[in-house]
């Protein structure tokens, strides 16, 4: 079986399992909590529009906010019962986000749906409105919304359809368990999009620390036309969208470009997940699988609906271990930390990790020794180093002219630095800088 | 419940600064018991001054400048420990002082402290103690392995005699400074710093290698080339400095190759016999102008590089 991989990267973890030991053998359990509350701004693009009000009565699976835009996705009800509040709430970021929350019935009453029926059978111009109508978004993290993925401007073609089963990131067994649990689906959706987009090629790339979910989805695969499983070494960061189109297919996306501009697709494995059941069942995204994990005293994959307040989550797998320092959304690497228990998580969220004082101490920078360990760990090929002597005082074009534009903050540098510089932090903050900046000189470009 | 926030990434690397200088300090044990086997309890006096006295003067540079005491990152001490390996045993015990208080006062902390050095401490330091005291630098006496049967007497080295053994130059029965001597002893530390990754094979491979083609090249005797003087002992743990060494897989190799060159051309056509000292400096000064100038790959950007 060859292994495909990158260059660089790094193994966080890499004694423990990557961290994913407590909940890799544990099946997923579905998981209803009394309310939920959705925030309407979690995706990338416009916020959605709430169309429903206080004291009114919802289906599961109802429309409750409509899109704010084509890159915009509709939010549907999680649970059937009555609508309690829509009001802004405190979220991630220093902005209050709109929500709805729903008080939950536990009748499950469903809405009415549509199904279009088996993905091979579907009329493929259905499939992308389908999954627009469904409110997908990508459910490895990033919540671009799906359709707006799919759908190509002028001249794009696309010949690669990757589905990111990696999950190279620290304590996360939601994508691994989905793949062992649901393989059928992953590549009905899969297929679904292949058909839709007339691409001939799909290739579903696992890390080789889960070689059950590697057999299992190439028995689902077999039979299935165009799709293939690639086994990868387990690194960080392989789920990259970058590192994974370079290790699956050799080529590599341009500074500055899309994957389609190498021809190339990327779906993670819930979205295809979600995109089966859009089109099979007619059913829109309102839960995914989360890994709740860390010190809490029985980890669990959760199938959680949408809007689950973390709190709750955590209440179900028996509370906390050990008194928390720190709880984050996502793995270890790139996860967001969480200001208090109350937040709800959303379509995103792959993972609820907590960390006990001692982990969630922040550690104390001291002076950089040049030991070149960041170098070796960048898996785009830059200095972090000199950007981060750029950064410090501020000099923000001279990051950009050691491209720090190209830094997609994996936080690889970070991990690897023995004197805990704040490499990926201030690459962040000259990141951000340089987009702001970017965004004032268009303005003004227009204004003249 | 009081959660704390912050930015990704939330694990690190349980390497830090100070157990990287530990290695080092633990690869250069065999070195150093080495020496003191080979040239008795003056080699082991050199050492312990040389050390205290790094230590002391790092610590009350940083009480008198009212910064943070960092003594615990172990830097200091390796300064110490380095440039007591790199005196001759019979060397006076203030030369060791001085050349401690100079690698860590003027050196390091006057150019801003631990990484802001452009120059290794102990090599810089090791410079001016034999520009200013060639005499005491340069006279070696050959090993007694505590047999008081000869006595201790300044010969050359054999990079002037020229008639030492492949063999008892590659154990250390030889006269040279206290860590230089036992090849195999540094090779030991060499391949403990591999295994634990503590730095990497560029360096230490290219610089040997560049002095045995160069000196080949320019006439001399290749393998006595790489066995003789501080070659290894500054392959191992003097070029590889993290701070004045380039960062990269290929500037490390052309900054190895460099110092190969530079030592080669002193030993062939310089005035002094040994060269390792003047190469590292001089390589040290070019290591920013490596980093800087030396392209790399990057991901995304390669067609860009070929139009151009």
């Amino acid at each position: 079986m060859f292994k495909k991989t990158f260059r660089r990267g790094i193994h966080p973890l890499h004694n423990q399992h990557e961290g994913k030991g407590p909940t890799r053998h544990l099946p997923i359990e579905d998981y209803v909590s009394d309310s939920v509350v959705i925030p309407m701004n979690t995706n990338i693009g416009a916020p959605s529009v709430p169309c429903v009000k206080k004291g009114d009565l919802v289906k599961m699976g109802q429309v409750i906010a409509t899109a704010g835009g084509f890159v915009g996705v509709p939010v549907h009800a999680s649970v059937s019962g009555e609508v309690t509040a829509v009001e802004p709430i405190p979220y991630l970021g220093s902005v209050p986000a709109m929500a709805i929350t729903i008080k939950n019935d536990f009748n499950d009453t469903w809405c009415d749906l549509s199904p279009l029926g088996s993905v091979e059978q579907v009329d493929p111009a259905k499939v992308i409105p389908a999954i627009q109508a469904a409110g997908i978004t990508g459910m490895g993290g990033a919540s671009f919304p799906t359709h707006v993925k799919l759908t190509f401007r002028e001249g794009a073609s696309c010949d690669t359809i990757v589905v990111n089963g990696a999950e190279c990131e620290t304590h996360l067994t939601a994508d691994h368990r989905l793949m062992l649990e649901n393989s059928t689906r992953i590549v009905d959706g899969l297929r679904a999009v292949m058909r839709a987009l007339k691409v001939g090629k799909g290739i579903i790339a696992i890390e080789d620390n889960k070689p059950d979910a590697i057999a299992a989805m190439q028995k689902a695969a077999q039979g299935r036309d165009g799709v293939s499983v690639q086994p990868l070494k387990t690194k960080y960061p392989q789920g990259g969208e970058k590192q994974l189109i370079e290790a699956v297919t050799g080529r590599q996306v341009p500074s500055g470009k899309l994957p389609i501009d190498v021809h190339v697709v990327v779906l993670n494995v819930g979205t295809c997940a979600a995109i089966a059941d859009a089109i099979i069942d007619g059913k829109p995204l309102i839960s995914r699988v989360t890994t709740v994990t860390g010190h809490v005293v029985n980890p669990k994959n959760l199938r959680l609906r949408i809007g689950t307040i973390a709190g709750d989550a955590i209440g179900y797998c028996g509370g906390f271990s050990q008194e928390p320092g720190k709880i984050f959304f996502g793995g270890a690497m790139t996860g967001i930390c969480i200001p208090n228990t109350q937040v709800p998580m959303a379509k995103s969220t792959n993972g609820i990790v907590v960390f006990n004082e001692k982990e969630g101490k922040s550690k104390d920078e001291s002076p950089c020794i040049r030991c070149g360990r960041c170098v070796a760990a960048c898996p785009i090929g830059l200095n972090p180093y000199q950007i981060k002597v750029a950064a410090d005082k501020s000099d923000f074009a001279a990051a950009e002219k050691l491209h720090v534009n190209d830094c997609m903050l994996c936080g690889s540098c970070a991990y690897a630095c023995p004197s805990r510089r704040w490499l990926t932090p201030s690459f962040k903050f000259a990141k951000d800088k340089l987009a702001a900046e970017a965004k004032a000189k268009a303005q003004g470009g227009a204004n003249k | 419940m009081n959660l704390r926030l912050s930015t990704a990434p939330h694990v690190h690397n349980p390497v830090t600064t100070q157990r990287l200088m530990l290695y080092v300090l633990i690869a250069l044990l065999p070195t150093a018991a080495f020496g003191v086997y080979a040239f008795g309890v003056p080699a082991l006096i050199i050492l312990l001054v040389s050390m205290a006295s790094a230590v002391l003067a790092e610590f009350l540079w940083q009480k008198i400048a009212r910064q943070p005491v960092r003594v615990g990152d172990l830097s200091a001490l390796l300064t110490g420990l380095i440039l007591g390996l790199n005196l001759p045993a019979n060397a006076p015990w203030w030369l060791a002082v001085i050349g401690s208080v100079f690698a860590v006062i003027i050196v390091k902390q006057l150019f801003g402290g631990l990484g802001d050095n452009f120059l290794n401490p102990a090599m810089a330091a090791r410079a001016v103690l034999l520009a200013s005291w060639p005499v005491h630098m340069t006279t070696y006496v050959a090993p007694t392995f505590f047999k008081a049967a000869v006595d201790a007497v300044a010969t050359a080295t054999p990079l002037v005699m020229k008639d030492a053994s492949l063999m008892s130059l590659f154990m250390g029965n030889i006269p040279g400074t206290i860590g230089e001597v036992s090849k195999i002893a540094i090779l030991v530390g060499f391949l403990f710093l591999l295994v634990t990754k503590t730095i990497s094979w560029h360096i230490p491979v290219s610089m040997v290698g560049g002095v045995f083609v160069f000196s080949w090249l320019f006439g001399a005797d290749p393998v006595m080339a790489i066995l003789s003087g501080g070659v290894l002992f500054g392959a191992v743990f003097m070029a590889t400095d993290y701070v004045t060494s380039p960062m990269t897989p290929w500037g490390r190799i052309i900054y190895g190759l460099g110092i190969g060159l530079i030592i080669s051309l002193i030993r062939q056509f310089g005035a002094y016999p040994e060269g390792v000292t003047y190469g590292i400096l001089l390589m040290n000064i070019a290591t920013p102008l490596i980093d800087r100038f030396l392209p790399r790959k990057i991901y995304g950007h390669q067609k860009e590089a070929k139009k151009a």
